[in-house]
């Protein structure tokens, strides 16, 4: 079997054009992006308001017309093959309802079934799965219009996912959720995932979204990647690191030139440093260690490095070419 | 059609296997629209009261012609007037002289993204979904309506099966027409963004020429002609003359033809326009 990536686009481009008052302007939403997912990946799609990410999600699904450049998914030319697409791909998009607002949630189901050809058995099988596993059952029989946010993007998800699609796109799923729904959410996504192999591509601002569900992160920033590679790769580049909280038993001059250490800072006149952890393979045991000969160390923590703030730095920083590696 | 390249344990179903199978997306599409206007009953009550002021005012005015023109006027007998009065009263509810759509707020927020992203044909499931809902409106809103007028004013009936079942024929392709072509008022959007205007323009113009407030042939001859250039008489002035009988045998058959061959070319412009419109789409909003 040839591996056909789920996702191909190359030198995507899309602009629009704005009016300001009398005078145009034109804006390079998407300019020349490389984007390659491949089956059974999980990528989350990260960056700014205004990046390109949900352009890059509309040109991939063929809503949008692409200004220049070339995309394929599932093998397929999004815009001249929209309904084959369709019927390979499923998508979420958190703010906006595909359900049917008036009906109660099972019509939804029953509906999207007939669209998608299932056959009697398949629709029974596949519904009851859906429903066991993202815990429907309760309010089937409830109009969409009013359910919960949190069980309503769990029904969306169930609807984008009815057909069993290859690929499943979801931009901002866990938008307003609160931390239960959010973890339900993902528990079913890595769930859905080991059962089915399915291809997921996440956009999201929730760095826990990224974390728990994504093998790799693709960086957009001002319409072309900015990064692309592991979560802890993007960590590295943005030049941000573990760090190290000492609290010690006296005041102590600033613990500088520990091996594998750069000195961050002080409190309470050295009561309380902290020490990133800058060289690879450096441990908090072998840092605890050297330190230990120069100060009593009473308490520690680690803070990891928070992605946010990574995406943030990087941003800062990166104003050259893109580097596309880690 | 395979999918190739998929394990058996993931197939997918491979699309329609038949013409019936191919039709199951819309028919189902079609009855969660029946079954969206049913949850409204009580809004359309409030509709029928409207409607039924109205069906005695103008029953009142038009009767009272009749009666001054000595029992024919503009080819209408009293019986065929008080039909006109509320049938197009009771059909009111149901064929579209307003003009607004779901879709049109769907093109202007962006959600109409959600339709495209669905592997049916836009405008068939549009027109489908809006034509189940009017359709479900005769029974709260039509059906009462005629019940009135027989039973106050007294009305014309069909006279036989077959020409009832040719006014029923009639009344669905009006409703049809009239729901097409406002399709084609919400996908002005795919340009217009906002469809206000032409949405105002329509209400105006299709009631007007499609014969709600007086029948058109009391319109003078260059005004008659203009109606009869546009598709709105078939909306709703051709089902009223098949039911009532004022048209009868081969002519009601023509003006059947008639809404058939609007139907088609109303349909014919929607699927261009939305073909043309889609690679137009922005798609507002994130």
């Amino acid at each position: 079997m040839t591996e056909q990536p789920i996702v191909e686009a190359r030198g995507l481009t899309r602009d629009f054009r704005v009016r300001e008052g009398l005078r145009r302007r034109v804006v390079h939403a998407v300019a020349g992006l490389d984007l390659r997912v491949d089956a059974g990946e999980a990528v989350g799609y990260i960056g700014a308001n205004g990046a390109g990410k949900s352009t890059t999600i509309k040109m991939l699904t063929g809503i949008l017309v692409p200004t220049s450049g070339s995309v394929l998914t599932c093998g397929l030319e999004p815009v001249r093959d929209r309904r084959r697409l369709a019927r390979q791909v499923g998508v979420v998009f958190g703010q906006r309802s595909q359900l049917w607002w008036d009906l109660p949630l099972r019509e939804s189901f029953r509906i999207l079934a007939a669209i998608h050809h299932l056959g009697r058995e398949q629709e029974r099988a596949r519904t009851d799965e859906l429903v066991e596993r993202m815990e429907l059952g309760g309010f089937l029989t409830t109009p969409v219009r009013q359910l919960s946010l949190g069980q309503r993007m769990r029904a969306e998800v169930a609807a984008a996912l009815l057909h069993s699609p290859d690929l499943v796109i979801l931009d901002e799923p866990t938008i307003g959720l609160d931390v239960l729904s959010k973890q339900r959410l993902r528990e079913f996504l890595v769930e859905e995932r080991r059962a089915h192999g399915t291809t997921l591509l996440l956009t999201t601002h929730d760095m826990g979204d990224v974390e728990r569900l994504c093998d790799r992160v693709v960086l957009v920033d001002h319409g072309t990647v900015a990064y692309e590679g592991t979560l802890g790769g993007l960590a590295r580049r943005a030049d941000a690191h573990r760090v190290l909280v000492l609290d010690l038993a006296e005041p102590t001059p600033d613990l500088l030139g520990v091996p594998g250490t750069t000195h961050e800072g002080s409190e309470a006149g050295g009561l309380r440093q902290r020490l990133a952890l800058v060289g690879e393979g450096t441990t908090v045991a072998s840092v605890l260690a050297a330190v230990s000969s120069r100060a009593e160390v009473l308490d520690l923590s680690v803070a990891e490095p928070d992605v946010e703030d990574v995406v943030r730095r990087l941003y800062a920083s990166r104003r050259e070419p893109p580097p596309t590696d880690e | 059609m395979s999918v190739t390249g998929v394990p058996a344990s993931r197939a997918r179903p491979p699309g329609p296997s038949g013409p019936v199978e191919a039709l199951r997306p819309y028919w189902r599409i079609f009855v969660a629209g029946v079954r969206e206007q049913a949850r409204y009953v009580a809004a359309t009550l409030g509709g029928l009261l409207a409607n039924t002021v109205f069906g005695l005012l103008k029953s009142a005015l038009l009767l009272a012609a009749v009666a001054s023109a000595g029992g024919s006027f503009g080819g209408y007998t009293a019986p065929q007037m008080a039909t006109y009065v509320w049938l197009g009263q009771g059909l009111l509810g149901s064929v579209d002289l307003f003009g607004r759509s779901a879709l049109a707020g769907r093109v202007k927020d962006g959600s109409v993204a959600l339709d495209f992203l669905r592997p049916v044909d836009v405008q068939a499931a549009a027109v489908v979904s809006e034509v189940g809902r009017r359709v479900f409106a005769l029974l709260p809103r039509g059906v009462p309506s005629v019940l009135i007028g027989a039973v106050f004013v007294g009305m014309a009936v069909p006279a036989s099966p077959p020409v009832l079942l040719l006014g029923a024929l009639s009344i669905l392709l009006g409703i049809t027409l009239s729901v097409a072509t406002v399709y084609l008022v919400a996908v002005s959007g795919f340009w217009l963004v906002d469809t206000r205007g032409v949405q105002t323009f329509y209400m105006v113009v299709s009631g007007f020429l499609a014969g709600l407030f007086v029948p058109i042939t009391l319109f003078p001859d260059w005004l008659l002609v203009l109606a009869w250039s546009t598709p709105f008489p078939a909306m709703l002035m051709f089902p009223i003359d098949v039911v009532s009988g004022r048209v009868g045998g081969w002519s009601a058959v023509g003006l059947v033809g008639a809404q058939l061959g609007w139907l088609t070319l109303v349909l014919v412009v929607g699927q261009v326009a939305t073909r043309a419109g889609r690679r137009r789409l922005e798609v507002q909003g994130g």
